[in-house]
Order: structure tokens, then C-alpha cells, then sequence
């Protein structure tokens, strides 16, 4: 992909910051796990927060909060918004 | 389907963890309900009788809480089972009421869009339609309706809204679903294709066969159809999709929720600028780097000085019912064997484990307010990086937290993790956690090492004894990933829910439901072990009449038992004496303090007498040398740390786990662990010169 942006993984998103799915580079069984959750590519998402010990990280995706840890985020690759 | 007028027709309720599923299910079936196991596995099952608006009775069967069919636990399978007419213990659904949060509606239809693909009819239980309008949503239900094709009942479930609605939709005829997520056209026909393929009801060949075609594994696939032609054609049916271009892993899921997007487009209209909940602002607080902190160890020392301090009172009332008990007994019962089994045997150990149901009421009362109000997650989100060091999850840390008060509830909370080898190492090392039963046994040894300690002594001490429980048990846990029960760290998929008013109701009846659990075990296993215990310790009679009780207890069984394990324990620097008060606790460590006192002849012992505690300073070898020297008492202390003496927890253990295998092995190991701790604290203390 032409787009540098999209190379980009949800692990490098910080506080406030929103963005949209694009893909995954996860095992199968953790990919449905996240996309039965809402996390279908295109979707938005905004970093609500991070734990009191810097993981994992807290999610807004369609509507709700979700928290995954960093090392699943790296995983998740995203553009920003 | 026409039903007779008379038939019980099948409900199931199934919903996301968090939608309100099991207030409806209480408020439905209300104490009709029935909670027991389903054949073969430690699965609950969950039913109740309600009435329709007509009189006609429904049978309410409760499916677990799960964001998606797709089976992770053993729990989900059966679900599973039951809604393809799998189980021949559990009818197939005639109705499911489905069970959706309106103000999370998006990801909440996703299990809708599966359910619709059962073919069964189903009843769309739109919650929480308050918390919805608050947050500026609006849903328009008539669309809804037309979109889903199925009966939608709006309703507030906490404060009784809807209820007549539901039963009176449940009434009607309800048609199978007329509208489906339609799925891309090559993983429709493969579904097809492989639907004809398999041993099912027609009806939901398409919907298992969907499942299927989802799960990349060859083990689960041979494991979720048991059929491994079946399995076969479905891993074929996955490489042709690929081929197509698709992937078959997230295609159908995909094309749900863009379904999901076109009904939510059409019935739903949310805020376009939502305002920072309460939620949020709260959570600004309680998830903060230092308040959260503080917030966090605030609730949990709550929880404990509640369970230690609330639970004081009704403890002393119970202790003082066994007592009146046993000295009723006396009374009525002529002296001899069976005046000793009621009094000593049956009314004192049975009351001696339901001392402690205070302690796991009120346990349980806090752990549902946690659960309820949302911040249960919120602990969990905060613990997670300190879990995960030990290959853990987050959701682990709640079950070890109860397990400082006692290690049943500790074990019953660890139904929350899906993963079985995760559930099992948590199981594994709660027990290691300082129960409430070890605090007699530690205040006695204390005043045993100390005599005149102060109170930050004392506390300094039993901060310790508690420290190396917490530690012993993350260590053997990260042993235990490492080596049994090897497996990755499991995922985090932590929904973290708004914060609400918890349903009181469900906190006190989930309390309740509970609480029988344990006294049913209290009733039968600890019941049958303490008559057991108090032969061993009886019998046999000593032949001279005028023996003490303390001659009496050193020749019987059990005080044989002390003297040979005496080789054992004499490493540790243990007397045969010590060694009668260890068989004494295998069932409950805190008989050891009742033990020491028929041993050393003291009436009427507890851990705050003075006599048995001087008995024990005084007591000498046969060479002269004091038995309770500082080093024997500190590691007595650290073997009640680490040893497994307690029969309710093996009992549990062995119902949860379903086998005798682990309860077994989780003694073995704690007994060995805590025989090395005491080994190493009273050689290696020697080796340093102490005494």
C-alpha cells in the first residue's frame, strides 16, 4: 500500500487520538475475537485511556468501551482520522 | 408452531454479559427457580417457571452470557447444544428471548444476527431504553420491528418496565425469523453445501454449518461437530472460500454487522456530539494513575474490614449457638460414644465451617455490588499488567482477592474465565491466599513466639504470613503456566460497561444462591469428614478408665497417626504433639487450635488463652529443650501458609473441576510446598545459629 498511514498499528495511537481499522496481522482465533466485537475493518475507534500501569488500553468502538492489551493492539493495523 | 393450550413451552434467554439478561430472568421466574448441572459436565443450568398473560406456562431456561455463538468455553458449548437441539437433557427452544442493552444496540444485535439464523422465533428484549434517551439515542421501534422482522418489547428491566409487553408478546404466535444478515454468495453456497453435509435437524444445519465454517482449527472443528468427515468437508469448503477471495474467518462476520449497520441506519439515530458520560467522568477518576490507585485499594480494604468486622458479630452469635448446642446435647444425650460423636463430632465440626457463612455472605454481597455496578471490570482493567506477569488475565485477580477471606467463594468466582487452564491455575493457588481459618492458628503461634507482642508486632507479623500467601501463590502460578498447564497469556476482551445502580434483587438472590451451595457441602461432606475426624481421634478407648483427655487422644488412631509421622515432621523441629494438631486441621486448619488444647489438657481453649499459650512455652522435649522455639513457631506459621488443610475446599475443587485429579494433586503440591517452607525457615535458621 501506497499510504503510510495505513501501515500504522493501533499501539501507536495515543490519548484522545481516533482512527479507523484497516486489518490485522493476528492469529485467526484472536481476529474473530475482535471482530465479533465490533473491530470489523472500517469501523472508527478513539483511545479512551490507558491503565493507572500503562496497559492495556481502553477503546470506544461502535458506542461502547473496550479494553484490549497493547501487545493485541500492535496487531491491529489503523489509519488515522 | 401451534402449541397446545396446555404444553410448557421452551424459552430460552441469551444476551450479551451486561444487557440485564439475568435481572429479566429473575424478575420472570422470581424464587421459582431451579439452579442444577447439566448431565456430564460442571456446567450450570439455570431454569424457571413463569406464566404467560393468558396462565400458560413457560419454562425459562438461562443461556450463559456471550458476545457471539462462536464456543470458547465449556459453558458456551452447551448453549451451543441446546439451541441446535443437541442435548437430549434440554428440549430445543420453542421461543428465545433475546436479550439486548438499547443503549449499546450496535454490537449487542451481532448475537441478535446469529440468533436469527437458528430459525427458532425469537423476542427482541430491547433494555435499558432509559440509559439510551439519556444518551441522546433514539430508536424507532416500529422500523426496528420491520428491519429485525421480529417482536421487539421496549423495557427498563430494573424498575419492572415491559414485563407485560414480554409476556404478552411471548402469547402471540411468534413466526421463525423472516430476515437473515445476508452472507457473501460463495460463502452462502459453501454453507449450504456443508449444511446437507451434516447430521443435524434440517432447521439449523445452515446455522452450525455458518459456525463451522468460522473455526480454523482441525482439533475444535473434530471436536465442535464430533464427525470428522464433517470437519473434513468444512476445513474444504474454508480453502475454496479462500480461494474466492474471501476470508472465511471474517467475511460472515462482516457481513452481520453491515446487515447490523443498514437496520441500525434505518431504526436508530444517535447524538452526533455525546456528551462525557457520568461514566466516563467517573472513570476519569477510578482508572486515574494515582486516584485509581487509591480508589482501588479503598474499595478492597472496605470489602475486608466489612468481612472482617460486620462478620465479628453473627461469628460470635453462631460459635455461641454451637456451643449451647453442644452443651444441649450433653444434657439430653446420656454420657458416652454417643453423646461425644453429636457433641464433638457432628455439632462441632459442622459448626466450625458454618462460622464462616457470615464472612461469605457478606463476600458475595460485595461481590455482586462490584459486578453489578460495573466496577468489577474496572478492578480487573487495573490488575491486568500485574496478572499478565504471571500469565494471567485480569479477571483472575477477583477470585485470589475473595480468596483472603476463604477459598470457596475465591473458587466459585473463577466461573468468570472463559479459558479452562487459566480457571484451573487460578483454582490451583487461591487456597495459598491467608484465608480468615488461618487467623486463629496465626494468633495463637504469635502469642506463642511473642508473648507480650504489641499490636504492630502482631500486625507486622500477619502481614507477612499474608505477603508470602500472595506471593507463594503468583509464584506457583507462574510455575504452573509455565509447565502443567502450559499456555499463552490468555487475550483481554474486557467490556467496560457503564457504571449503574446494581439490581439489588439479583445481588441478594445471587447472595442466597450461594450460600446454599455452601451449606449443602457443610451439610454432606464436612459433615461425613468430621464424624471421621472425631473417631480418629476417639478410638480406640484408652483401657485405663481415669486416662486424660490428653492420654486419650495420644493413644488413638490419630495420635498414632502423630507419632508416625513423627520422622516426617522432625525436620521441621515438630514433636509427635504438633504432630496430632496437623492431622487435626487436615480438615480445618483452624481445629488446630482446639487440638493444642485437648493435647495440653487446657478446657475451652482458643487462640486467646493464656494458659494453653504459656502450656506451650513451657512445653520441653524429653532432652529439656523448649518444643515452641521461635523458629518451630514461625515455621508452623509458614506451613498453615502453604498447606491445603481445609476438606470444604478440596470438596469444591473437586465440583468445580469435575474430577478428583486436581483437588488430589492441589493437596499434594501444598502439602509438599509447605513442608519445604517450614524445612528451609527451621534448617536454615539453625544453619544461621538461631534457635
Amino acid at each position: 500500500m501506497s499510504d503510510p498511514a495505513a501501515h500504522e498499528t493501533l499501539a501507536a495511537f495515543t490519548v484522545g487520538q481516533r482512527g479507523r481499522i484497516v486489518g490485522f496481522d493476528l492469529p485467526s482465533e484472536q481476529r474473530q475475537r475482535l471482530l465479533e466485537m465490533g473491530m470489523t475493518a472500517g469501523s472508527e475507534f478513539e483511545i479512551v485511556r490507558f491503565a493507572p500501569l500503562g496497559d492495556p488500553v481502553e477503546l470506544k468502538v461502535r458506542g461502547y468501551h473496550l479494553s484490549i492489551r497493547k501487545h493485541e493492539a500492535a496487531g491491529i493495523r489503523a489509519a488515522r482520522l | 408452531m401451534t402449541a397446545t393450550p396446555t404444553a410448557v413451552r421452551h424459552v430460552a434467554i441469551a444476551g450479551n454479559p451486561n444487557c440485564g439478561k439475568t435481572t429479566i430472568f429473575n424478575a420472570l421466574t422470581g424464587l421459582r427457580q431451579r439452579t442444577g448441572n447439566y448431565p456430564g459436565v460442571t456446567v450450570e443450568k439455570k431454569v424457571g417457571r413463569f406464566h404467560g398473560t393468558h396462565g400458560e406456562p413457560f419454562d425459562l431456561l438461562d443461556l450463559p452470557g456471550s458476545y457471539s455463538l462462536q464456543v470458547r468455553s465449556p459453558d458456551e458449548a452447551v448453549a451451543r447444544d441446546v439451541l441446535l437441539g443437541r442435548r437430549e437433557d434440554t428440549p430445543r427452544p420453542d421461543v428465545i428471548i433475546c436479550v439486548v442493552d438499547a443503549s449499546n444496540i450496535e454490537r449487542n444485535l451481532y448475537l441478535v444476527a446469529q440468533l436469527l439464523e437458528l430459525g427458532i422465533p425469537v423476542v427482541l428484549a430491547l433494555n435499558m431504553v432509559d440509559v439510551a434517551e439519556q444518551n441522546g439515542t433514539v430508536i424507532d421501534l416500529p422500523a426496528l420491528r420491520e428491519k429485525l422482522g421480529v417482536p421487539v418489547v421496549p423495557m427498563v428491566a430494573t424498575k419492572g418496565t415491559g414485563f407485560v409487553e414480554l409476556k404478552q408478546a411471548l402469547s402471540q404466535p411468534i413466526p421463525p425469523p423472516p430476515h437473515q444478515a445476508p452472507m457473501p454468495e460463495v460463502v452462502e453456497a459453501e454453507a449450504q453445501a456443508l449444511a446437507l453435509k451434516l447430521h443435524v435437524r434440517p432447521d439449523a444445519a445452515r446455522s452450525e454449518a455458518l459456525l463451522l465454517l468460522t473455526i480454523s482449527d482441525r482439533e475444535h472443528l473434530a471436536e465442535a461437530t464430533g464427525d470428522l468427515a464433517a470437519a473434513e468437508a468444512a476445513i474444504a469448503a474454508r480453502e475454496r472460500i479462500r480461494a474466492a477471495g474471501l476470508d472465511p474467518v471474517s467475511s460472515p462476520i462482516e457481513a452481520r454487522y453491515a446487515w447490523i449497520q443498514g437496520v441500525c441506519d434505518t431504526a436508530v439515530r444517535k447524538a452526533d456530539q455525546p456528551a462525557l458520560s457520568f461514566s466516563d467522568k467517573l472513570d476519569g477518576w477510578l482508572t486515574h494513575p494515582l486516584w485509581g490507585w487509591l480508589a482501588f485499594l479503598g474499595v478492597m480494604a472496605l470489602m475486608f474490614v466489612c468481612i472482617f468486622w460486620g462478620a465479628q458479630g453473627p461469628m460470635d452469635w453462631i460459635d455461641g449457638l454451637t456451643s449451647s448446642l453442644a452443651d444441649w446435647v450433653k444434657t439430653k444425650v446420656p454420657d458416652g460414644d454417643f453423646q461425644s460423636l453429636l457433641s464433638d463430632g457432628v455439632v462441632a465440626g459442622v459448626g466450625g465451617v458454618v462460622i464462616f457463612l457470615p464472612q461469605i455472605l457478606i463476600l458475595f454481597f460485595f461481590l455482586g455490588l462490584l459486578e453489578d455496578s460495573g466496577y468489577m471490570a474496572r478492578a480487573a482493567f487495573i490488575m491486568d499488567r500485574v496478572m499478565s506477569k504471571v500469565g494471567l488475565h485480569g479477571k483472575s485477580f477477583i477470585p485470589m482477592l475473595s480468596s483472603l477471606a476463604c477459598a470457596i467463594p475465591g473458587i466459585m468466582a473463577t466461573r468468570t474465565i472463559e479459558n479452562r487452564k487459566d480457571r484451573l491455575v487460578t483454582i490451583l493457588v487461591a487456597p495459598l491466599m491467608s484465608c480468615s481459618a488461618r487467623l486463629p492458628v496465626y494468633a495463637l503461634m504469635i502469642a506463642v513466639l511473642i508473648p507480650a507482642a504489641s499490636a504492630l508486632q502482631k500486625a507486622g507479623i500477619m502481614l507477612a504470613m499474608y505477603l508470602l500467601g500472595g506471593v507463594a501463590a503468583f509464584v506457583m502460578a507462574w510455575i504452573f503456566k509455565k509447565t502443567l498447564l502450559k499456555s499463552e497469556t490468555p487475550m483481554l476482551l474486557l467490556e467496560l460497561p457503564p457504571y449503574r445502580a446494581p439490581a439489588w434483587r439479583g445481588v441478594f438472590l445471587r447472595m442466597w444462591e450461594r450460600a446454599l451451595i455452601f451449606l449443602r457441602r457443610a451439610g454432606t461432606v464436612i459433615l461425613a469428614l468430621s464424624i471421621i475426624l472425631w473417631a480418629l481421634l476417639t478410638y480406640p478407648k484408652p483401657t485405663n478408665p481415669d486416662a486424660t483427655p490428653a492420654e486419650a487422644i495420644a493413644q488413638s488412631i490419630g495420635g498414632r497417626m502423630g507419632h508416625a509421622i513423627e520422622p516426617l515432621i522432625k525436620p521441621l523441629g515438630y514433636d509427635w504433639k504438633i504432630g496430632i494438631g496437623l492431622i487435626g486441621s487436615f480438615a480445618a486448619r483452624e481445629v488446630f487450635v482446639g487440638t493444642m488444647g485437648i493435647i495440653y489438657n487446657i478446657e475451652d481453649a482458643d487462640e486467646a488463652s493464656e494458659p494453653l499459650r504459656d502450656t506451650m512455652i513451657a512445653e520441653k522435649h524429653a532432652d529439656g529443650r523448649p518444643v515452641f522455639t521461635p523458629l518451630v513457631c514461625i515455621g508452623l506459621m509458614v506451613f498453615y501458609v502453604l498447606a491445603m488443610q481445609c476438606v470444604s475446599t478440596v470438596a469444591i475443587v473437586r465440583r468445580e473441576t469435575n474430577s478428583w485429579r486436581w483437588p488430589l494433586f492441589q493437596v499434594a503440591y501444598m502439602t509438599a510446598l509447605a513442608w519445604l517452607g517450614a524445612f528451609v525457615v527451621y534448617q536454615g535458621g539453625r544453619l544461621l545459629g538461631l534457635q
